[in-house]
């Protein structure tokens, strides 16, 4: 499988939006089609070719190199193929994904992986806030798909989500999980205030224990046998280190909530 | 220097001054239509192509805090249509309520030159005024809520007529308005006061006055009479989108007494069957006294299918649909003159209620008999975006095209409609007539909806196609004041219009009457309450011709 390969000469001076690099854009063109492609910076139309060096035809495989924090949108809409950011990454990246695979070795923005339906985000780093959101506005978030964060990530992780997992290895800020309408949520980490609040159903976990709303009723301690099986996967999945045996075996506190949205959502808080 | 412009061999279409189709000639200088022009004149060939005048939209909801409120509570409308700058317009956001800019820019491109903001309580006026003249290249004025207002009551409780009219002139003027417009009468009071209250007929007690909406129809009826306002007071019936509605709705026309009256969106107010259970059309009745009664002019207010938000002033009525589909929405407050409610709303092709409703819209504009009187709305954006008039106008106008709709639709409820039967067709004429020379007529615009001397360049020039929607989206030309602002489909410059107003005559001591309710019962002081002229910017007062002069 040929690479193509996106390396960043010039670094943008403000936000550069790059929906095109997807493998599904990129897909046939040659180099200079795809120098070509038309981004915004900022307010202004500029072409893809006057901030990054191609090379390689367009294919299924897209490697990007350089500081791109301030490069935003990358990977929208794709449903196939892989792209591996090699540093850091602005916001909305993965938004509308579909399918396929984004892998980024650095830190990653706001809003990783909005209105997500499928596919896999892996973050070696830390995210930023509104990991999985819904935009604002949006009755339902992502409603599919796999989001994983190895590092810390931000406020409102998993705002209003429909469907799919999304792990945190580190801390997650305030209002995890907040209005979620189901899927799951894991959290290694200490989590911050209102975890959950507004959720409808869908599971919110953490390693750590939780200040709970008190719209949240504690329901029981016990072992919940499915969550056994996500956290291997996590395991299987580059988690080794922050998962331990006595999480895959230990009891859970449960808390059922919000208390103001009946009460079928789950909040399970690892005991001993 | 005078600008002088001739538009020649198009094909005019003129219905106020009987001219239907034929080709001839259009000269403007300065801004109006004039008899001829000197041969420096820029020159449009418009052969093969169809010329009316600029179009009116009698009802739509455009500017002020409700439109606002509407357009925060949907940020995930406006994220997905950008309206972006042009060499010589401004940016926006598009939706169901587009920003201000974008609204008039999307008006001019459809061939509309005037729109009036149907509901705008006084104390939001100072605001709607600012929204208007920020809404570029159309014409705009508003109408005044004023049937739940709080001072008008007690002055109609003690039957003090005469300083009820002076009031209701005094109310005109300070806010700068257009005409009276009455929602729901009677039904806010109730709202403020008992949980969940609503007015259910129009012979009902209003709770703390000793009067009825009828009693409040009438009077404004009057009212506006006596004033001689251009247009007649704009009702919005009790017991909205309520089954068997219709009773009320003909109470309410018969209450005019051949006076003038405008019954606004209609459709809203023509269900048959019975209260509580599921409506069916009850549309004949309410357009054979329509057609019978030369006094009434009403607008349909279409539903159309997709995207609408239901903005109104009937709070009651916004609770109800609260409680149709449990999602985001908005009460607020205007004090002690009218109520708001917004909610983003979605018609749909499968349900019952929403076809049927679809399918009453059409029944009314196919049975009308006197389209000078039936005009063409959606009730922007309530029953659908002022975006989707050209495929109302194609459904009006090719049979085929209806037919082949009405199978994609719930047929349990085309079912309880005549719909089927009607294989009427609309002409350019009449079109013309509904979207233009009528709604003009019914607000007492004279310059507006014509070509004749004197009338305002507003005009259109659209290429003549099979496809009646693609060709009512797109004019190919759109003069506004004798300016070319749309040259070839493209915007050639940015314009700015006018703010249409009133200023009925009133004795001004009834401002010391009004004066000490305000300083008990407002949150404002009564000196900041009136709109300075400031606000006005460019604008033109629409003479009253009141009854004693």
């Amino acid at each position: 499988m040929s690479t193509t390969l996106l390396k960043l000469h010039t670094p943008p001076q403000v936000p550069l939006e790059t929906e095109v690099i997807s493998p599904t854009s990129l897909s046939g063109l040659s180099e200079s089609g795809i120098e070509h492609l038309q981004v915004m910076h900022g307010n202004v139309k500029a072409k893809l070719g006057d901030f990054f060096k191609v090379t390689g035809k367009g294919g299924s495989d897209i490697h990007l190199e350089g500081d791109l924090s301030n490069v935003k949108m990358i990977g929208t809409g794709m449903s196939t193929g892989k792209i591996t950011i090699d540093g850091d990454v602005g916001m909305h990246v993965g938004m509308g994904m579909s399918g396929g695979e984004i892998l980024v070795h650095g830190d990653a923005g706001d809003w990783v992986g909005p209105e997500m339906s499928g596919g896999r985000i892996v973050v070696k780093g830390n995210a930023g806030h509104m990991v999985g959101s819904a935009y604002r506005g949006q009755p339902a978030g992502i409603s599919g798909g796999e989001i994983f964060i190895y590092g810390n990530a931000k406020n409102e992780i998993g705002n209003s989500m429909r469907r799919g997992f999304i792990a945190i290895g580190g801390n997650a800020g305030d209002f995890t999980g907040v209005n979620m309408l189901a899927g799951t949520i894991i959290v290694a980490g200490e989590m911050g205030i209102r975890t959950g609040a507004g959720m409808k159903r869908g599971t919110i976990a953490s390693l750590q224990s939780a200040p709970m709303l008190p719209t949240f009723e504690y329901s029981c301690t016990y072992h919940p046998l499915f969550l056994r099986f996500y956290l291997i996967r996590l395991q299987e999945n580059g988690f080794r280190r922050i998962i331990q045996d006595k999480h895959l075996n230990g009891k859970y506190k449960r808390y059922s909530g919000d208390g103001i949205e009946l009460n079928r959502g789950e909040v399970l808080l690892f005991a001993r | 220097m005078s600008s002088e412009l001739k538009i020649v061999n198009g094909r005019v279409y003129d219905p106020k001054n009987n001219i239907d189709g034929k080709v001839q000639d259009v000269y403007v200088r300065d801004g109006k239509i004039v008899e001829s022009v000197s041969s420096s004149a820029t020159k449009i060939d418009a052969h093969g192509m169809v010329v009316m005048p600029g179009a009116v939209d009698i009802h739509c909801h455009i500017a002020g805090p409700k439109v606002n409120l509407a357009r925060k509570l949907q940020p995930e409308d406006h994220r997905l249509d950008v309206h972006p700058k042009t060499a010589v317009t401004r940016s926006g956001t598009g939706g169901v309520v587009p920003s201000t800019f974008a609204t008039g820019y999307r008006y001019a491109t459809m061939g509309y030159t005037t729109a009036m903001e149907a509901a705008v309580p006084p104390i939001t006026a100072r605001h709607v005024l600012e929204e208007l003249d920020d809404t570029p290249v159309i014409d705009k004025g508003f109408y005044v809520l004023l049937g739940n207002n709080a001072f008008l009551y007690k002055l109609l409780k003690e039957g003090r007529k005469k300083e009820f009219q002076e009031a209701v002139a005094w109310w005109i003027d300070s806010v700068h308005g257009y005409a009276l417009k009455l929602v729901n009468p009677g039904s806010d009071e109730l709202w403020k006061g008992r949980k969940n209250a609503n007015i259910t007929d129009v012979n009902e007690k209003i709770d703390h006055y000793d009067i009825t909406p009828m009693h409040v129809i009438e009077s404004f009826i009057e009212a506006a009479d006596e004033l001689g306002l251009p247009h007649p007071p704009h009702i919005h019936c009790n017991n909205l989108g309520h089954s068997g509605n219709i009773s009320t709705t003909l109470d309410t026309m018969k209450a005019a007494e051949g006076r003038r009256v405008h019954m606004a969106h209609i459709q809203f107010h023509s269900f048959g069957g019975e209260i509580n259970k599921n409506a069916v059309s009850g549309v004949k009745p309410i357009i054979d006294f329509i057609n019978a009664n030369e006094n009434i002019t009403t607008d349909v207010g279409q539903v159309m299918f997709g995207k609408a938000t239901a903005m109104t002033a009937d709070a009651p009525l916004a609770w109800m649909l609260r409680n149709v589909k449990f999602n985001k929405w908005v009460n607020a407050d205007t004090e002690c003159e009218s109520g708001c409610g917004i909610i983003p709303f979605s018609y749909q092709e499968s349900v019952y209620t929403h076809a049927l409703q679809w399918a009453m819209g059409l029944e009314l504009f196919l049975m009308s008999k006197d389209p000078w009187r039936v005009l063409l709305s959606t009730d922007h954006p309530n029953g659908g975006s002022f975006m989707s008039y050209p495929k109302l106008i194609k459904l009006l106008m090719d049979s085929a095209y209806r037919k082949e709709a009405i199978e994609h639709v719930n047929q349990k409820a085309i079912n309880k409609t005549v719909l089927r039967e009607l294989t009427r067709e609309y002409t350019l004429s009449e079109i013309a007539i509904i979207t233009r020379a009528g709604p003009a007529r019914a607000l007492g615009l004279e310059n507006k909806g014509h070509l004749g001397r004197g009338a305002d360049a507003d005009i259109t020039i659209y290429t003549e196609e099979e496809d009646k929607e693609q060709m009512f989206n797109a004019p190919r030309y759109v003069i506004k004041d004798g300016v070319l602002v749309i040259k070839d489909h493209e915007f050639a410059t940015d314009h700015k219009g006018k703010i249409l107003h009133c200023k009925p005559g009133y004795n001004a001591d009834i401002a010391d009457e009004i004066e000490p309710f305000f300083e008990d019962y407002y949150s404002v002081k009564f000196s900041n309450y009136a709109v300075s002229e400031d606000y006005l910017h460019h604008h033109e007062v629409i003479p009253t011709h009141p009854k004693d002069s």
